[in-house]
């Protein structure tokens, strides 16, 4: 089976779209030669079938480029609801509508710790010198896929983290991605640096502006985590479902670092998300996690790649999928290990829900072992809710409906209990909750309880 | 007034395969009784047809609470109505904290007009009364935070479905086997928890096939199952003397209630 789109029209974008785009940007001559360099890729890429492993599975004919365009401005991001802002202190906040900067903050106390963070274009232009090495030529490359060449000759505005050696962000960092208006191409990047010894966390959610617009996001995500630092990085993908999501992410892992990695898949009609954890340097870890809630008709996934390139790495990913109605969530996951890397201990397990006999999940494990002495895990589950646990919580004065929803719960609580950030947590049970259509307590109730945890 | 399960000529399949063929037996609130009788008797699907499981299916009979027919409720509504069953295999539930549990059971039991999403129970009040429950049973407190039977020793588990027996405290309460795979120190405990809860208020249905259960909670009534059908019911010296004797008296008395079930025994009598 091939997933080739015969009509390029459909598929992407052409030279007259690119040419009209660069017009509309005042740019460095730098920035625009990468961009023509990226649109010839993308215009060869284009005429070539999908990598068939990667997304075979995933239906794209509905898929239509010329739906979607850039768009020329933005409104502010007030009018738009989001789930993290104001639930927890953060050191700073950006935000991104219709892949335009509409606000950015950083504390005064982490600016001076010489750490930069805002808009990705504005920084680019400013630090050249320190950051263009890293944007898109570390972590992900144009020639990675159609998406990425896509993504790279017309990324649109985007967040930028950069944490100097030694330095700790104590608190952690906020970006909103949102889409207002309907049609919106939104190519917004993520390109996150912690240096040597630094470490760091950003929240990044994506939001629709109401239920009713449609939108494109074509994004990528590259993290770079230096010699023994750490970063916490958790994106939180809650489009409303007339957005298509298509995103290249990658995380680079040096020596004796640590990615915690936590993808959160709720919204979009369809999304595909490519994932790779780079275990670069000796003694680094990963962990993954993979939170997702497919309802409706959704399509959500994910291609994960935790490649092991060096002696002593650990990588450990855990997906968990709740598919609801006609949804369908797809999960191919692969370990490479290299032949230098030896020591390695690989981990990867995907276990999907399912609540509807109408909903599909496919969840595909692999391994690529060309060391000899490692120790590598992996698996699969896909079941129905257990109709011994629901009769057990039945017997216990419990309606059926609720007890679905505290295995459901349950069943996510096991990831939540992997993620260290609090607010994350919080915000993940509650959201599952709305989706699970639990109707909110009533707020005398949520005034008169001043605790509500055991 | 005293409340009263009523069962009768009770008619259970699971599947095609009929179980119970007309099992007639009434609690009231207060007594202690006790069901006995070899393997695949059917004491167990009585326990479960009691509790609601949707597997077992009632095909002739009733089972009433004060004249209420329940025997189409779902188990939720016969647990609010007051019954509850100690499960033989307690079921694992990950991710879902004892204390979170029980306190929508709890909150449910008590309130049984509460739908989903409306107010718990307050969580100081219910942590109060669930810590002096643990305390009473020899409970570390820290079992409330763990997942619900999930990594639990057998011992462990039984102990957790007293403590459900505790909180909820229901009219009726079903103990299928609580006391089976415990060492004899688990087994007192059970026993000695069961026998502190157990008062005017709750009406006792002990399914076992030891007796140390039936020591600190002293049946008023024994009753013997064979071949699904209650066949002989007496006080609880019946109890001693199946233990003393074993079920082959009983079948020689009721030799048309069921064929042997085990194959030796089926071999022998060819």
């Amino acid at each position: 089976m091939t997933v080739v789109v015969a009509d390029h029209s459909r598929a992407g974008y052409s030279a007259a779209v690119f040419e009209a785009f660069l017009a509309a940007r005042r740019e460095p001559q730098w920035m625009t030669e990468a961009r023509r360099q990226s649109f010839s890729v993308y215009q060869q890429l284009l005429s070539q079938e999908l990598d068939a492993e990667e997304f075979r599975r995933l239906d794209l004919r509905t898929f239509n480029a010329s739906r979607f365009r850039p768009a020329a401005s933005a409104p502010d991001a007030g009018g738009i609801a989001t789930l993290l802002s104001g639930r927890a202190e953060f050191g700073g906040a950006i935000a991104h509508v219709d892949g335009h900067v509409t606000s950015s903050r950083l504390s005064a106390e982490i600016a001076a710790q010489g750490v930069l963070f805002g808009g990705l274009q504005e920084l680019l232009e400013t630090h050249r010198a320190l950051l263009e090495p890293y944007f898109m030529k570390r972590a992900v490359h144009a020639d990675a896929d159609r998406f990425a060449a896509w993504h790279a000759a017309f990324w649109t505005s985007g967040t930028l983290l950069y944490v100097p050696r030694n330095v700790e962000v104590s608190l952690p960092l906020h970006s909103l991605i949102a889409h207002s208006q309907d049609g919106v191409a939104d190519f917004s990047h993520t390109l996150i640096i912690v240096e040597d010894g630094a470490r760091a966390t950003l929240l990044e959610e994506t939001a629709s502006g109401s239920p009713d617009v449609a939108g494109l996001h074509v994004g990528c995500v590259e993290l770079i985590v230096g010699r023994n630092a750490c970063l916490r990085y958790v994106q939180l993908q809650n489009w409303n479902q007339k957005t298509w999501h298509l995103a290249h992410q990658a995380g680079c892992v040096d020596a004796n670092a640590t990615l915690q990695w936590t993808v959160v898949g709720l919204g979009s009609r369809t999304a595909h998300i490519h994932q790779d954890i780079n275990l670069d340097g000796r003694g680094s870890t990963a962990e993954v996690n993979g939170v997702t809630f497919a309802s409706d008709r959704q399509k959500i996934s994910y291609y994960t790649q935790q490649h092991h390139r060096q002696q002593g790495t650990h990588s450990d990913l855990l997906y968990r999928e709740v598919l609801r109605d006609e949804s369908r969530v797809i999960w191919r996951g692969m370990i490479k290990v290299d032949a230098a890397a030896q020591q390695t201990d690989g981990y990867q397990r995907s276990d999907a829900l399912m609540l509807s006999e109408d909903a599909r999940c496919d969840s595909i494990p692999g391994l690529e072992i060309e060391a000899d002495d490692v120790r590598c895990t992996h698996g699969a589950t896909t079941g129905q809710v257990d109709r011994d646990q629901i009769l057990y919580c039945m017997s216990r004065g419990i309606s059926r409906r609720e007890a679905m929803h505290m295995i459901v719960e349950g069943f996510f609580q096991q990831i939540y209990d992997r993620i260290p950030i609090e607010v994350v947590r919080e915000t993940l049970s509650r959201t599952v909750q709305a989706k699970l259509g639990i109707e909110a307590v009533a707020a005398d109730q949520l005034h008169s309880e001043e605790e509500d945890e055991y | 007034m005293t409340s009263v399960l009523k069962i009768t000529d009770l008619h259970v399949s699971v599947g095609e395969t009929p179980i119970l063929r007309g099992v007639n037996m009434q609690i009231r609130q207060g007594e202690v009784h006790a069901l006995m009788g070899p393997n695949g008797s059917g004491k167990s699907t009585l326990a479960y047809a009691l509790a609601g499981h949707p597997n077992y299916s009632i095909t002739a009979g009733s089972i009433e609470i004060d004249g209420v027919n329940i025997s189409e409720y779902e188990a939720d509504a016969r647990a609010r109505l007051g019954l509850f069953l100690a499960f033989q295999y307690p079921v694992v539930i990950p991710g879902v904290k004892v204390a979170d549990f029980l306190r929508h059971a709890v909150s449910n039991i008590r309130n049984p007009d509460r739908r989903e999403g409306e107010g718990l129970i307050g969580m100081r009040e219910f942590r109060k009364e669930i810590r002096e429950r643990m305390t009473e049973l020899g409970m570390d407190h820290e079992f409330a935070r763990r997942y619900l039977n999930d990594g639990f020793s057998g011992g462990e588990k039984k102990r957790m479905e007293i403590l459900q027996l505790a909180m909820l405290q229901p009219r009726f309460a079903i103990l299928d086997e609580t006391d089976s795979g415990l060492d004899s120190d688990a087994v007192r405990v059970v026993s000695e928890g069961l026998a502190k809860l157990s008062g005017p208020q709750m009406g006792v249905l002990i399914i076992t096939h030891h007796e140390r259960l039936l020591e600190f909670n002293r049946p008023q009534f024994v009753h013997v199952m064979l071949g699904g059908r209650i066949v002989e019911t007496g006080g609880s010296d019946l109890a001693h003397e199946l233990h003393a004797r074993g079920y082959a008296d009983v079948r020689a008395r009721h030799p048309d209630a069921a064929p042997e079930p085990t194959h030796t025994t089926t071999a022998a009598a060819v």
